[in-house]
């Protein structure tokens, strides 16, 4: 979570009659205007929001544009790191980012469970309000649907984002090209560990903190810079093996990973050697996958390290002609293997 | 923790051990590790890339989820589906294919189907749900039926009337000699497994080398201990010595773990059990002892008890025997894949054809 977040909590919820979410807050009646009027309107303030009609009417825009749609069931809603709004807003700013898009204005859909608590909701509220402005990203419309208890659980957001293309730039799996450097902007598996462990209640020597983060400030930053790079791509769920994996597939092109190479947290991999699970495959909410030009790798990573969000970033493998389509590893003890698209979720083993 | 680890998986003592192998190579030998766990750090790492050519590594039935019998995964979906039980199963068991599906699709469609870390969770669950009977699926080798009798014990001492156990722990010793009196084996050597040999000791393996005339390597689970497991027994044949030597004295001590051991003894009594894919071994499997028999979930419910039939084209039987390798299989890679298993070998984590294909897809060697 980042220092901003912490802040908004202290904000008071505004008065209400009611201590939980009620059938009615989404019954479009008294209550739903109360929810609108004293907790979205103050908290996601801006003109388009103000309008007031059906949905949002914006302002023409310039160029090719980038839309993307996502939903947000994690459990539980409050983790390490994070929380379940500002995930929603961290998670489609990152996608529109990685289309090559400025991220510009964001949708939200609260689907409520009856009796969810409306402080939790106020905490949520602002959170997203937060992660927005840090993001610079316009909540320009929303709905609240609220489903009776047990039919949901808790709180379930959605979301649609729209961003503009930035001129010049031209992202696409098929760019891909032999030789290419495979960058990361840091470690792996954060966020799906602090999932985990936090809800099998699993303590490591260290609490494990979700990365989740918008990761447009610093692409953008990279897009300006040096339009030229190949591929852009967020390894969330199935993590940066699934994400390397389709690259490969769709491009027809393989990537070798060097395993020294891959960045991971102590906690990470000792979560993982425990439980069974390969880091490689587990979620990530704040990383970004860059393929480029190998030429071009020192002077991106340079301005990757700029930015908080990239610190930690490093090349870790290269895209390699020799195996069409493959996802491979160079192991730390310098045999080879396959890194495999994962069959289901990773399943934890017995012995 | 981490830095024990990384010690295991260096690249340069990794170097060593090959090389301190291939001189003492002369000719080829063949040398099967019993479980699972190995079997996937070897692919993992990749390990037959490194040695060489002459050692043949065979994969053995130590994969619990592999050779439990279709029959009690049948029992298990079974049980999943009656509305007033709770089935808690650990995660590799939910996706292995029974005759007609498997826990995952049970759970889908409304069945009560939980998964747990260790088998005293499920006590929690059956403590939280007094109206519903909790039952818990016990698969593993010796290395887990200690927990799921501790877990039988405390579920004694608290009460719990609502637990029971659906048992399929299965014993090493007697499958290796099973093996071994297959006339048609080609094993030379083994890697015993490291875990089982931490609770059990070593005695059961030390008549076993003696019965056979064949050296046995009590081996651990990183690169680096297979590679030791692999040097000694290298060594042992090379100057046609029998018995059984220790390459993982970090976890493994001559006598085992004396207070599981007595668990087991006081909680189980062996059985003879069929092995998915293998057929009946006599006494290489445990059942609740006599005093503990009204935590046995299949005589607590009524059970099907029909032998499922395997798919015929699946070798699982020699897979998990060594005499075949994942990709001898004409199922292997199409239409068995760990999205479509066939069986049990390819749906396991642990399983020798889930290894191959997810490391390899074809012969790494």
């Amino acid at each position: 979570m980042n220092p901003r977040s912490r802040q908004g909590l202290q904000c008071p919820i505004p008065k209400s009659d009611y201590k939980n979410v009620l059938l009615a807050h989404g019954g479009g009646g008294k209550l739903t205007k109360q929810l609108i009027d004293q907790m979205f309107f103050p908290s996601f303030e801006n003109v388009f929001l103000r309008q007031g009609h059906d949905g949002s009417i914006l302002p023409a825009i310039e160029g090719k544009l980038a839309m993307t749609t996502d939903s947000f069931v994690v459990d539980p809603i409050f983790f390490p790191g994070g929380d379940i709004g500002e995930l929603a807003v961290n998670g489609t700013v990152n996608d529109l980012t990685c289309c090559g898009a400025e991220a510009l204005y964001i949708s939200l859909a609260f689907i409520l469970e009856e009796g969810f608590l409306l402080d939790d909701l106020w905490k949520i509220v602002q959170s997203i309000a937060l992660s927005a402005a840090h993001a610079g990203i316009k909540i320009v419309t929303g709905d609240t649907k609220v489903v009776e208890k047990g039919k949901g659980d808790k709180i379930y957001i959605n979301t649609t984002g729209i961003g503009r293309i930035l001129p010049g730039l031209d992202i696409a799996p098929q760019h891909c090209r032999d030789g290419d450097a495979v960058i990361i902007n840091g470690t792996i598996g954060d966020h799906g560990m602090a999932i985990l462990t936090e809800r099998e209640g699993l303590t490591f020597e260290s609490t494990i903190e979700s990365d989740t983060a918008a990761l447009n400030h610093m692409m953008l930053d990279v897009f300006r810079k040096k339009p030229g790079i190949h591929v852009v791509r967020d390894p969330t769920r199935g993590g940066v093996a699934s994400a390397l994996n389709e690259i490969c597939l769709s491009s027809g092109t393989g990537i070798r990973l060097i395993e020294e190479r891959l960045p991971i947290n102590d906690g990470v991999r000792g979560a993982c050697e425990v439980m069974g699970l390969d880091p490689l495959y587990v979620a990530n909410e704040g990383k970004v996958l860059v393929i480029l030009p190998e030429n071009e790798a020192d002077e991106v990573l340079s301005i990757m390290r700029a930015h908080q969000v990239g610190s930690q970033s490093r090349i870790i493998g290269r895209v390699n002609g020799k195996h069409p389509g493959i996802l491979h590893m160079q192991t730390t003890i310098g045999s080879t293997r396959i890194v495999d698209m994962i069959s289901g979720e990773q399943l934890p083993r017995i012995c | 923790m981490l830095k024990h680890l990384d010690e295991y998986r260096d690249k340069k003592l990794v170097e060593k051990l090959v090389r301190s192998i291939e001189s003492t190579l002369t000719r080829a030998w063949t040398i099967m590790e019993i479980c699972g766990g190995q079997t996937h750090a070897i692919m993992r790492y990749n390990l037959l890339e490194l040695l060489p050519e002459k050692i043949s590594l065979i994969h053995g039935p130590g994969c619990p989820v592999c050779v439990t019998p279709i029959e009690l995964i049948d029992q298990a979906v079974e049980l999943g589906k009656q509305t007033d039980v709770i089935l808690v199963s650990f995660g590799d068991m939910m996706r292995v294919p029974g005759s007609q599906e498997d826990l995952l699709s049970v759970k889908a469609l409304g069945g009560e189907v939980k998964m747990v870390y260790a088998p005293l969770d499920a006590l929690e669950i059956a403590e939280k749900n007094p109206e519903k009977e909790v039952v818990f699926f016990g698969v593993g080798f010796e290395t887990t039926a200690p927990a799921v009798a501790l877990a039988v014990k405390q579920a004694q001492t608290r009460g719990l009337e609502n637990f029971s156990v659906l048992v399929s722990h299965v014993l090493v010793p007697p499958a290796i000699k099973a093996l071994l009196d297959d006339n048609q084996n080609r094993i030379d050597g083994f890697l015993a497994a490291g875990h089982v040999c931490t609770v059990m000791g070593t005695a059961e393996y030390l008549s076993l080398a003696a019965s056979y005339q064949i050296p046995i390597v009590v081996t651990g689970f990183e690169p680096v201990d297979i590679l030791l497991g692999i040097q000694k027994c290298i060594a042992m044949l090379e100057q046609d010595r029998t018995g059984v030597e220790n390459a993982y004295p970090r976890s493994v001590k001559p006598e085992g773990n004396p207070a599981a051991r007595k668990l087991l003894n006081e909680v189980f009594t062996p059985v003879d059990r069929r092995w998915r894919g293998i057929g009946s071994i006599p006494r290489s499997g445990l059942k609740f002892s006599e005093v503990y028999q009204k935590y046995d979930a299949s005589a607590r419910f009524t059970l099907a008890h029909a032998e499922a039939d395997e798919p015929e084209i699946c070798l699982a039987g020699e897979i998990l025997t060594g005499r075949k390798k994942p990709p001898d299989c004409p199922a292997f890679g199409s239409p068995c894949t760990p999205d479509h298993p066939l069986g049990a070998p390819m749906v396991s984590s642990e399983g020798a054809c889930a290894a191959y294909y997810r490391y390899h897809k074809t012969d790494p060697s």
